[in-house]
């Protein structure tokens, strides 16, 4: 596709949390806790509040449709600032640091002073309604010419456990939000970018790794289209995926405004309760709602269940603005009759409400009157939108699993900001900002690692991207041989790995504890696979080297070679030095592993040959 | 620092001299949507002390928004008018630590006239800091046919979370009940589930900053609101409604103070208080200050200061009959404040000695329960 020609605009939005020892607001730990140990739970209810400018954001408003009642898990390790009984601490000094270095690797200008704002999030992921978060830097370059608007410090949401139930142990994590310029105009593109943001993110050393750790949001207008931002992109190898979909998505609502208009569609305001004529249906949904309402969509039909995207339609898009109301979607004839709805049903429908061959009929189930009314209210003014002047409307939407989005709520605009009047705006002085030190970027590392420890380049760049990188920093610098250290992190590990070995119960020190072994000739490095397989199952280091490594000396190892020689000393005459093979395997299984291959090798070729030596004396 | 608000909404810091004067921004006019008020619910009458209720910030006037009236406060909670109509009285806006007990004298006055006007309850809303001392202040001051409730919040109004909301119903609806104490009436949890109802003269901030901060001492809450169902329940040692007079008794004495004893504190401490009026000590334990205060205590009562003792546990009794401290006191003129929490008794003295300055006659309604201050028999444990 020429994205070119369609007018393809893209920036990103990168949300990385940082691996500080405190938390953004208070003092508790970064810790991620699993669910299941909480130990206390309450329950809130939020409310929309205007903004300092009298103003009501349109996206909290959104958000209070329904009602707003949610649970919280606390832990041993969460306080009374996440459960919003407590003010804030100061804004995390170690956070701005590094957020700091961040913005001066991107050429930023830092803000004089640092504000602290409530941004109003009412989707129940803050105890208080709201993210805090600070403008923290301006104007930054990208090396294909991009730019980065800014960079906020803000603190991580709470992870949603179910439905409206969160887990607290994650609120309060600092994040670091980078923005892009509407600088990109190709899918591909944007997926390089944002892979170099995140390679700059991690040659801090600062952030944290895994998943969820980072999560890229995408801008995405087309020509005729409108700005939508799509949030929760945690897969890097998707984003272009994110954005060609979009495209699409787009597009495909353009050519339905155009059809719309051919067929002069319009939508009315009347709504009419139906309830009467699903008195006796199959239909699960309909049977247990209170009230059914129906409403007309004139020149709707056939294209309502028209794809737009993979797996999604314009009903879809429907259906997820009504869902703000609490009903589960709604109707509508282009799938019908299907879900236990017969065609006797909709025909009934049909003429209930003079609907015509070119109309769709929408059916909504709710619990109330009030509930029905304002799920078809949201229809009706989706529905207006497919054939208005801006037929894409400008949202926020959630991506699906397979890079499909579905609607989440308006974009927000400015009026969700209010000032945090308990945190004190903080001055970046001049001192501070000049004595930044820039770390060493992950690429120019990769470069270097290949060059000075003669590591194979792929090998240097995985390294240099590994998580794993400040353990190999951290061996190199307590005289660990390069590349038996990076030969363990990504190739005995990543072995282990696919063989159901929970490698990641090894810590830094278990590695560093191995290698030095190694190096002090106390274990083979044959030995390293079994060391990991009885540390990842639980044993500690020492006592899995003892079992599998009893010490042996070169004293012991000589006498033991002469002994396997000397016990086979016609094999050995008649093999001459063939024998070395066979008798390597021997000596091996003897020191169990314990003494390095070379070692026992070399050993053993000279005792070899000079047995051989003495026989033709 | 000048501070910019930038489109996005985000405010920075810059430095002044980057900035120049470019015009004042058009005035846009605050929005006041009309409230129905439906004629068949209770009338109830808001008087506002810190006006947390319907608070916020106000860039066109760099302040906290001085409008208050009933539809300041339905815009806000909204809910409210489900319960009854209001009358509003903006009596002060002040952060409460900044109460005076004149200010509590206008209170009262201003309570005393809407009870008056024939309401079915009154609502004050107040900080939280000092609530519980005008509570008291007010049991005090008012004999009431209705109940007058105190209501705050822990988190401040222009935050989602807030809990005024919640409060401001739960409020509402004690205010519309049988109860006719002067109350306190505040979150019981961190949930949002229940408010409790506290007697004015036996409630204490114990947090100092979670939302369930109040809390009844010595005896346990007169009830609870149920929310959001807006439910009362009262327990049996509520006062209901029934005949009674509206009455005020507003005079305090205000050279009244109330000092905490530590270990070493010095005598020169008691000397300062010489020519007021009344003393409230918070002793150790059972009512204890060390031995060497006591010739300085003897002076300050033989000056004519009345000295009364309570205790800085704030639970249980004082009882200066059990150790040689104890009695060197009670033989130096010092009266034994029961039950009765230290800044409530502060505050009781206030009132006593607005109208009694017979030293033996006061001491007697020191020890006297007027207001459920004061625990004749004590049930409650920790």
């Amino acid at each position: 596709m020429d994205y070119n020609a369609i007018g393809l605009t893209a920036g990103i939005e990168i949300h990385q949390q940082l691996n500080t020892g405190e938390k953004l607001f208070c003092h508790c730990l970064t810790l991620l806790r699993d669910s299941a140990e909480h130990s206390g739970e309450f329950f809130r209810y939020l409310r929309v509040t205007e903004s300092e400018m009298g103003e009501i954001d349109r996206a909290a408003q959104e958000e209070m449709k329904r009602d707003r009642k949610f649970q919280y898990y606390t832990y041993d390790t969460t306080c009374l600032v996440e459960n919003d009984e407590e003010p804030p601490a100061p804004l995390n000094d170690e956070a701005l640091s590094v957020c700091l270095t961040i913005a001066r690797m991107f050429g930023m200008t830092p803000v004089r002073q640092v504000h602290t704002m409530r941004k109003l999030v009412i989707d129940g992921s803050n105890t208080s309604g709201f993210q805090r978060t600070a403008l923290v830097a301006l104007n930054g370059t990208l090396p294909n010419g991009g730019e980065i608007e800014t960079i906020c410090l803000e603190e991580e949401a709470a992870q949603r456990v179910r439905d409206d139930i969160f887990s607290l142990d994650r609120l309060g994590i600092p994040l670091i939000e980078i923005t892009t310029s509407p600088c990109m105009h190709t899918p591909d593109e944007v997926q390089q970018v944002a892979e170099y943001i995140g390679m700059v993110l991690r040659s801090t050393g600062k952030v944290k790794r895994g998943i969820g750790t980072i999560r890229q949001d995408v801008n995405i207008s087309i020509r005729g289209g409108s700005r939508v931002e799509i949030k929760g992109v945690q897969e890097l190898d998707l984003i272009a995926e994110v954005v060609r979909r979009e495209v699409q998505r787009q597009e495909n609502l353009l050519a339905i405004r155009e059809k719309l208009l051919r067929r002069n569609a319009s939508v009315h305001d009347t709504t009419q309760d139906v309830t009467d004529l699903f008195i006796s249906t199959k239909s699960t949904v309909l049977k247990k709602a209170k009230r059914i309402y129906a409403l007309r969509l004139e020149g709707f039909g056939g294209l309502m269940g028209a794809e737009i995207q993979p797996d999604r339609r314009l009903g879809s898009e429907l259906s997820d603005y009504a869902k703000k109301c609490g009903v589960g979607g709604i109707f509508h004839t282009d799938e019908l009759p299907a879900y236990g709805i017969t065609a006797d049903e909709v025909l009934k429908l049909r003429a209930r409400i003079n609907a015509r061959d070119q109309d769709c009929v929408v059916i909504v189930a709710a619990a109330s009157n009030t509930q029905a009314q304002c799920a078809l209210r949201q229809v009706i003014s989706r529905a207006r939108k497919a054939f208005s002047e801006k037929p894409v409307p400008e949202e926020t939407r959630k991506m699906l699993e397979t890079g499909s989005s579905a609607y989440m709520r308006p974009l927000p605009g400015a009026a969700r900001m209010y000032p945090e009047t308990d945190v004190i705006p903080v001055i970046i002085g001049d001192e501070r900002w000049n004595g930044v030190k820039l770390p060493e970027l992950l690429s120019a590392k990769a470069q270097r690692f290949a060059q000075e420890y003669a590591i194979d380049r792929n090998y240097a760049t995985q390294l240099a991207l590994s998580e794993k990188l400040p353990l190999f920093e951290r061996a190199l610098a307590e005289g660990i041989k390069p590349k038996l250290a990076a030969f363990t992190i990504l190739s005995t590990c990543t072995e282990l790995r696919r063989e159901g070995v929970a490698v990641e119960k090894i810590t830094d020190e278990d590695y560093l504890a191995t290698w030095h072994a190694v190096e002090r000739g106390e274990a083979a490095k044959e030995a390293i696979p079994d060391l990991f397989r009885g540390v990842a199952s639980g044993d500690s280091f020492d006592g899995v080297i003892r079992k599998l490594a009893p010490a042996v000396s070169r004293q012991e190892l000589e006498s033991l070679i002469h002994r396997i020689i000397a016990d086979r000393s016609e094999f050995v005459e008649q093999k001459g030095r063939a024998a070395l093979g066979p008798l390597m395997g021997l000596v091996m299984t003897e020191v169990r592993g314990s003494v390095d291959g070379k070692t026992v090798s070399e050993l053993l070729r000279k005792e070899i040959e000079a047995a051989l030596a003495g026989k033709k004396r | 620092m000048a501070v910019v608000k930038l489109d996005s909404g985000y405010n920075i810091g810059v430095d002044p001299v980057a900035c120049a004067f470019s015009g004042h921004p058009a005035e846009t006019p605050a929005k006041k949507p009309e409230v129905p008020q439906k004629g068949d619910l209770p009338t109830l009458s808001i008087v506002s002390t810190g006006g947390t209720i319907a608070s916020r910030i106000d860039y066109r006037t760099g302040s906290v928004t001085s409008q208050f009236d009933a539809a300041d406060i339905l815009t806000a909670i909204p809910e409210l008018a489900n319960v009854a109509n209001y009358r509003t009285i903006p009596l002060a806006t002040i952060l409460s630590e900044n109460m005076t007990p004149a200010i509590w004298q206008e209170l009262a006055r201003a309570i005393y006239e809407e009870i008056k006007q024939g309401v079915a309850g009154i609502i004050i809303t107040h900080g939280t800091d000092t609530m519980a001392y005008s509570a008291a202040a007010i049991s005090f001051m008012i004999d009431s046919p209705v109940p007058i409730v105190f209501v705050g919040s822990q988190r401040s109004a222009d935050r989602p979370s807030s809990d005024n909301a919640m409060n401001a119903v739960c409020a509402a609806r004690a205010a519309t009940s049988d109860l006719v104490e002067v109350a306190v009436v505040m979150h019981a949890t961190t949930c949002d589930d229940c408010c409790a109802i506290h007697r004015g003269t036996r409630v204490r901030k114990m947090h100092s900053s979670r939302r369930d901060a109040f809390r009844s001492i010595g005896i346990d809450p007169l009830g609870s609101v149920a929310y959001p169902s807006g439910e009362v329940s009262l327990e049996d040692h509520a006062v209901r409604r029934g005949n009674r007079k509206a009455g005020i008794h507003d005079r305090l004495e205000e050279h009244c103070g109330l000092l905490q004893f530590y270990p070493g504190i010095s005598s020169d401490l008691l000397d300062a208080y010489e020519g007021y009026q009344g003393l409230v000590l918070a002793g150790t334990g059972l009512g204890h200050v060390s031995t060497a205060l006591i010739p300085a205590l003897r002076r300050l009562i033989d000056g004519g200061t009345l000295v009364v003792m309570t205790t800085q546990c704030m639970q249980g009794r004082v009882c200066d009959r059990v150790y040689d401290t104890g009695r060197d006191l009670l033989a130096a003129g010092v009266i034994e404040g029961g039950d009765m929490l230290p800044e409530v008794a502060l505050v009781k003295m206030m009132w006593v000695l607005g109208d009694e300055r017979d030293p033996e006659k006061a001491a007697v309604l020191m020890q006297a329960d007027l207001k459920g201050e004061s625990n004749r028999r004590s049930t409650h444990g920790l």
